[in-house]
């Protein structure tokens, strides 16, 4: 299993042990749902704005290890953005899990996800954390569904 | 392993020769020897059967019942003769067996051909909370066509079919009970005889979801007195793409077609046709001829094994199972103790996806996720579990790894 390591790394068993930002957001201005619904992943995804910024985000759901821990990375690493830039940050994250390129520091966090795209039936659990934010920033609060 | 174990598996079946005749155990992956645990999905074929499909396409092949010349009639005896083979596996006259694509198509036929015709508003089609979603979409999609309701029997909390309500929900309204035989979630088999009984006492008719079943045991129809019953070749050993519609003859008579085209007709003009005699009636087009074949030789290999030792040797697999994955620290089985060859369970704290997707680093296929089953899902409580099936060919050894993989899989998600 030791060849698994590179999928399951460290940082990814530790937020799904752990995952951050967990639970209901109280007076949330944003909500959206999202699922995949052959294997059952779910999540609500909570978000608090300020001006045009994510001033708090936090999930409730159920599913893998790999829907988790980016589910949980996810929150720590648009809170404070603007929608703008989190969008933005989505459009890079999105080519790191589907080609493996991490195309900048910044994106440290997120390179512990950056083989997933090696495993590509797995790829749609670290992207359903974004598409689901992506949809709650457009304000269609609609349910998520990657497959 | 015990030793007792060891005895007990050589005397009924030699699975080290047996697993000589099916070419796709033999690989590994991951490089590691491949230990195949999803056979309820589908089960690996012998070469007998891949042998039989092979030559039929080499030698015979021709359009069935058509062809005046000596392919075509050695094409149609082939054909015919698998639906003869059918016919005795499970006690039934020929002319009562339907070849379909599987039990699938088997269930949609009964649901729109019997359905679509018998069903009205005030009626209800009975299934149970454990059904496969091919015994219940289609009949969420007859009750919404015909104005039938739609009832269910409910579960115990030992994840068995509660008789007690069955007695409650089977009433005078009940034109159909529609369960599966042997579930494809916990293993059971489900007493059939009772329900059939109560279905007997309001007139219903009965139809037997048998996909599980007629791998893992001798299902004969005389002896179970039902109406129906569906089962899946590619579950058998056989191929995929040809399944199993039993019908007693005279409802089979009774009903409309199915599907219309080719084949299922007596005679026809511009205006109207008349139907052929049953079972063709139900065969629009042309039908499954390589794969009826192919189950035929599937059919063929499991009589020699011998039936009554197939289940005798996943029964001994089963209690071996039971033993090792109780004995993994974490797991929750959700297989009742009566349950076999079928073993549902989660391991603490790891979601099955990432279960199965360890495992197969360590060349093991089991499955995860809801097993087309979402009401037995909801009744338990979870989105996924994962599944190990076995049949024939599995070895003790096999269920020993499965249980290593196990505990390697909680060591490796605790980092
Ligand atoms: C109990 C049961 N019913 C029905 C089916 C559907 O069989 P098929 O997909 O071959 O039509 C299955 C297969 O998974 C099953 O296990």
């Amino acid at each position: 299993m030791t060849e698994l390591r590179d999928l399951y790394q460290q940082l990814i068993l530790d937020h799904n042990q752990h995952p951050r930002n967990f639970g209901v957001l109280e007076g949330a201005d944003l909500m959206a749902r999202g699922n995949n619904p052959l294997c059952g992943d779910q999540l609500d995804l909570y978000v608090a704005l300020e001006d045009d910024s994510i001033k708090d985000i936090r999930f409730e759901g159920s599913g893998c290890a790999i829907f988790k821990s980016s589910t949980s990375i996810m929150t720590t690493v648009v809170k404070g953005k603007t929608r703008g830039e989190a969008l933005e940050i989505f459009e890079r994250f999105h080519r790191l899990a589907t080609t493996g390129e991490v195309d900048s520091a910044e994106m440290v966090k997120l390179a512990a996800l950056a083989s997933v795209y090696k495993y590509p039936v797995r790829v749609k659990c670290a992207l359903l954390a974004w598409r689901t934010l992506e949809t709650a920033l457009q304000e269609q609060g609609e349910i998520v569904s990657t497959e | 392993m015990t030793q007792a174990a060891v005895d007990a598996t050589e005397s009924l079946l030699d699975v080290e020769r047996l697993r000589a005749d099916f070419p796709a155990l033999a690989q590994t992956v991951n490089g590691r020897p491949l230990v195949y645990l999803d056979n309820a999905a589908t089960t690996q074929k012998p070469i007998s059967v891949i042998e039989a499909v092979s030559r039929f396409y080499r030698e015979d092949n021709a359009n069935v019942h058509r062809a005046i010349y000596e392919l075509g009639e050695r094409a149609t005896r082939a054909y015919e003769g698998a639906r003869g083979k059918v016919a005795d596996l499970i006690g039934a006259p020929e002319r009562s067996i339907v070849f379909t694509s599987g039990t699938t198509e088997s269930i949609n036929l009964v649901a729109y051909a019997w359905g679509r015709h018998n069903l009205g508003p005030g009626d209800e089609i009975v299934i149970t909370a454990m059904e496969h979603h091919s015994n219940l979409v289609p009949w969420q999609l007859a009750a919404r066509d015909t104005g039938a309701t739609l009832r269910h029997i409910p579960l115990t909390d030992d994840n068995l079919l509660d008789l007690e309500a069955a007695r409650t929900v089977i009433g005078e309204r009940t034109k159909m009970v529609a369960l599966v035989h042997k579930s494809n979630v916990f293993g059971v088999v489900n007493p059939v005889a009772e329900i059939t009984a109560l279905a007997r006492e309001v007139g219903a008719l009965v139809l037997l979801d048998a996909a599980q079943s007629a791998p893992h045991f001798r299902v004969d129809v005389q002896e179970l007195d039902c109406d129906f019953l569906a089962f899946s070749g590619h579950k058998m050993l056989g191929p995929t793409g040809v399944g199993v519609l039993y019908g007693k003859p005279e409802l089979l008579e009774a009903m409309e077609p199915f599907l219309g085209g080719g084949e299922m007709i007596s005679s026809v003009n511009l205006t109207e046709s008349t139907w052929n005699e049953i079972p063709w009636k139900f065969e629009a087009g042309t039908p499954k001829i390589a794969q009826a074949i192919g189950l035929g030789a599937a059919i063929d290999y499991l009589e020699e094994v011998g039936i009554d030792r197939v289940t005798a040797y996943l029964g001994q697999l089963s209690d071996h199972a039971r033993q090792v994955l109780s004995a993994v620290p974490g797991v929750t089985l959700f297989t009742p103790a009566v349950g076999s060859a079928v073993f549902l369970f989660n391991l603490e704290g790891i979601h099955p996806h990432d279960l199965a997707q360890l495992l197969d680093q360590e060349g093991i296929a089991v499955r995860a996720g809801h097993h087309c089953a979402q009401p037995a899902m909801a009744h338990l409580g979870v989105a996924a579990t994962a599944r190990a099936s076995f049949y024939i060919y599995n070895t003790f050894e096999e269920i020993d790894r499965l249980a290593e993989g196990l505990n390697q899989a909680r060591r490796f998600m605790s980092g």
